[in-house]
């Protein structure tokens, strides 16, 4: 199992942190949009783009490349975010999210932006688009890892357990869907409007390999992501329990702020929690 | 007459012309596609034999993706097939797909602008006893609204092949539409088609009135022609087979040399081919239109002579509506 090394953690948290601030901005500026759950899936988007996927930001359609399939395509601020400091496009262009004319659509457009790899937003198809890829790859025999992330309320719909089924009877082990389990969902807590537990049965029922981890934790999050490579014959979910609102103290947990960006003095509240790590440091800036 | 550039069977008005469904002309275009390149795919929700996905199946079963029945499932693992390279086929029941699968056709393969060809079986009241539910009426109208969608009804089982084998190279999002019951093969090997280019199938010198068709039903529209040139009414019948991009030069100019429109299709007129061609003449060559096609029904089990005289349809009908708008001029 790889170990994550201090320094690569220390260098893991910093830009988680530098891109919840920009997610912040980000959303300010559009002035609509979803707060709690990119901030709660802000870490995991850093894993992704800054260790986990085999990935080149300049060539973004490189054939041999990992992809990662977003089916809850509300969250696609902390994508953008997170993108943005990996260098796909201008940390600047976040700014014009949701506007007139940009690339970045309020739900995520692969024909504006090839490197979002899909068109998402209405829930429960990304799974069938990333078992779809998995499968191609391996008819080619392509030794690339495809990821889906899924939020755990999309668990409500018909479309996402046919293919949960599918990935399960094809044995797809390139697969890795990875589940943002926040608890929340637009009506309240995911177990009071549709309940999903046990989620974990469900999963091994149909065949596959299941994982549960903290979704704020990178070696374990990283470890679980290694896990799955070494698993043959089964697809694998990693289960990631995660707190919505995750980094701002104030709305962590609060399904409120599901479906609304902060106001602008919010914005700045919230700002410097994020540069002064909750108090724990100064910083120079307002 | 006949027009001879296209073509055409030479018997085609004979009581023992050759026939066969549109959909074994699927079956047969994908099977070619699938052996000219190995990027074809073919994904099933439990209909192997009746979508003639089978012949495909057994020639390639390494290409071959069953998925159950589960038409959501079909079109966003399609969507992921295309996104990555493959140039996948689904087919069900045109009722089913793009019936119920249809938000994720329009998400992850319109809007998403992949290359997957969506193709609809069973299409019309001639699939006969299942009734209604099996019978898809609205089909075109779900897929002509959809931007980068190509949509095509072809007319026999030999364009059908035709359609199914361009389609597969034509890198967009494609509605191919086929029906159950044998019907009249009109087309050859040697008759031209192209997607987006509609064909004079019967001209005359100075038509009365163009019928405008597409589908299984054509034959219909040809069979009404000739019986309408015993009474000394000209008209030509164009088979538009490409509802979406309609080939609007042949449409407007087989209203200005008509002035009068028959559209003919085994389809709801709203929001149909007819409603496609109107809209195209309310701009172009305003001329009066009668609509030919389902009036707002659901279909019903019956036999499916019964059926399409039921749903207004047949011949009978055609050439009632041709002699009414002619009068309209």
């Amino acid at each position: 199992m790889a170990h994550l090394h201090d320094d690569k953690i220390k260098f893991l948290e910093e830009k988680a942190n530098a891109i919840r601030q920009s997610l912040i901005t980000e959303l300010v500026a559009a002035g609509s949009g979803h707060t709690a759950g990119p901030l709660g899936m802000a870490d995991i988007f850093t894993a992704f783009y800054f260790h986990i996927l085999n990935h080149d930001p300049k060539n973004p359609l490189w054939e041999e490349r990992d992809r990662l399939i977003l089916s809850n395509g509300h969250i696609v601020p902390i994508r953008y975010a997170a993108m943005a400091h990996a260098g796909y496009f201008p940390i600047e262009e976040l700014n014009t999210l949701r506007k007139f004319g940009s690339r970045l659509q309020g739900h995520p457009e692969r024909t504006r932006m090839l490197s979002m790899e899909s068109t998402s937003g209405p829930l429960g198809s990304g799974l069938g688009q990333a078992a779809g890829i998995a499968y191609g790859a391996r008819m080619d025999g392509k030794k690339f890892r495809t990821y889906c992330l899924l939020s755990d309320g999309e668990h409500d719909t018909g479309n996402l357990w046919e293919s949960v089924m599918f990935a399960g009877k094809n044995k797809l082990s390139n697969l890795t869907a990875v589940i943002d389990r926040n608890n929340i969902q637009i009506n309240g807590m995911t177990e009071d409007v549709m309940p999903l537990e046990p989620l974990a049965d469900k999963y091994r029922a149909f065949n596959w390999h299941v994982i549960e981890t903290g979704g704020h934790d990178f070696e374990q999050f990283v470890s679980a992501i290694e896990e799955a490579k070494a698993i043959f014959e089964k697809p694998t979910v990693i289960i990631a329990h995660t707190i919505p609102g995750k980094g701002i103290k104030e709305i962590e947990f609060d399904y409120l702020w599901h479906g609304k960006p902060p106001k602008p003095e919010e914005a700045k509240k919230f700002l410097a929690e994020l540069r002064t790590l909750g108090g724990k440091i100064k910083s120079e800036h307002e | 007459m006949l027009n001879p550039n296209q073509k055409l069977k030479e018997n085609i008005f004979s009581p023992d012309v050759e026939q066969a469904p549109t959909r074994d002309g699927y079956g047969k275009g994908v099977l070619e596609a699938g052996e000219k390149d190995e990027r074809v795919v073919v994904l099933c929700a439990d209909l192997a034999e009746s979508t003639r996905s089978h012949w495909f199946a057994e020639k390639f079963p390494k290409r071959y993706i069953e998925l159950g029945v589960a038409e959501q499932n079909l079109a966003t693992v399609a969507s992921g097939l295309a996104s990555y390279g493959k140039i996948p086929f689904i087919a069900s029941y045109a009722t089913f797909s793009p019936g119920r699968n249809n938000e994720q056709i329009r998400t992850t393969i319109a809007l998403n602008d992949v290359p997957v060809k969506v193709c609809g079986m069973h299409a019309g009241v001639s699939v006969g006893p299942d009734g209604a539910t099996h019978q898809a009426l609205e089909d075109i109208a779900l897929m002509r609204v959809q931007p980068n969608m190509i949509v095509v009804v072809p007319c026999d089982a030999e364009e059908a092949r035709k359609a199914t084998y361009v389609a597969a190279f034509n890198d967009k999002p494609t509605y191919l539409r086929f029906a159950r019951e044998k019907t009249p093969l009109i087309t050859t090997k040697d008759s031209p088609f192209e997607i987006g280019r509609a064909n004079v199938l019967w001209e005359s010198e100075s038509p009365d009135v163009a019928i405008i068709a597409c589908g299984s039903i054509m034959h219909n529209a040809l069979m009404a022609a000739e019986q309408l040139a015993l009474d000394k009414i000209n008209v030509m019948v164009l088979n538009n087979h490409t509802i979406k991009p309609m080939d609007m030069e042949a449409v407007v100019d087989a209203a200005k040399k008509a002035g009068a429109v028959v559209t003919v299709e085994e389809h709801q007129v709203m929001g149909g081919m007819g409603s496609a061609v109107a809209e195209v003449l309310a701009q172009e060559c305003p001329v009066p239109i009668e609509f030919v096609g389902v009036q707002n029904r659901y279909g019903q089990s019956g036999e499916p002579n019964e059926l399409i005289k039921e749903y207004g349809i047949d011949t009978n009908a055609i050439i009632t509506a041709v002699k009414k708008v002619k009068e309209r001029k």
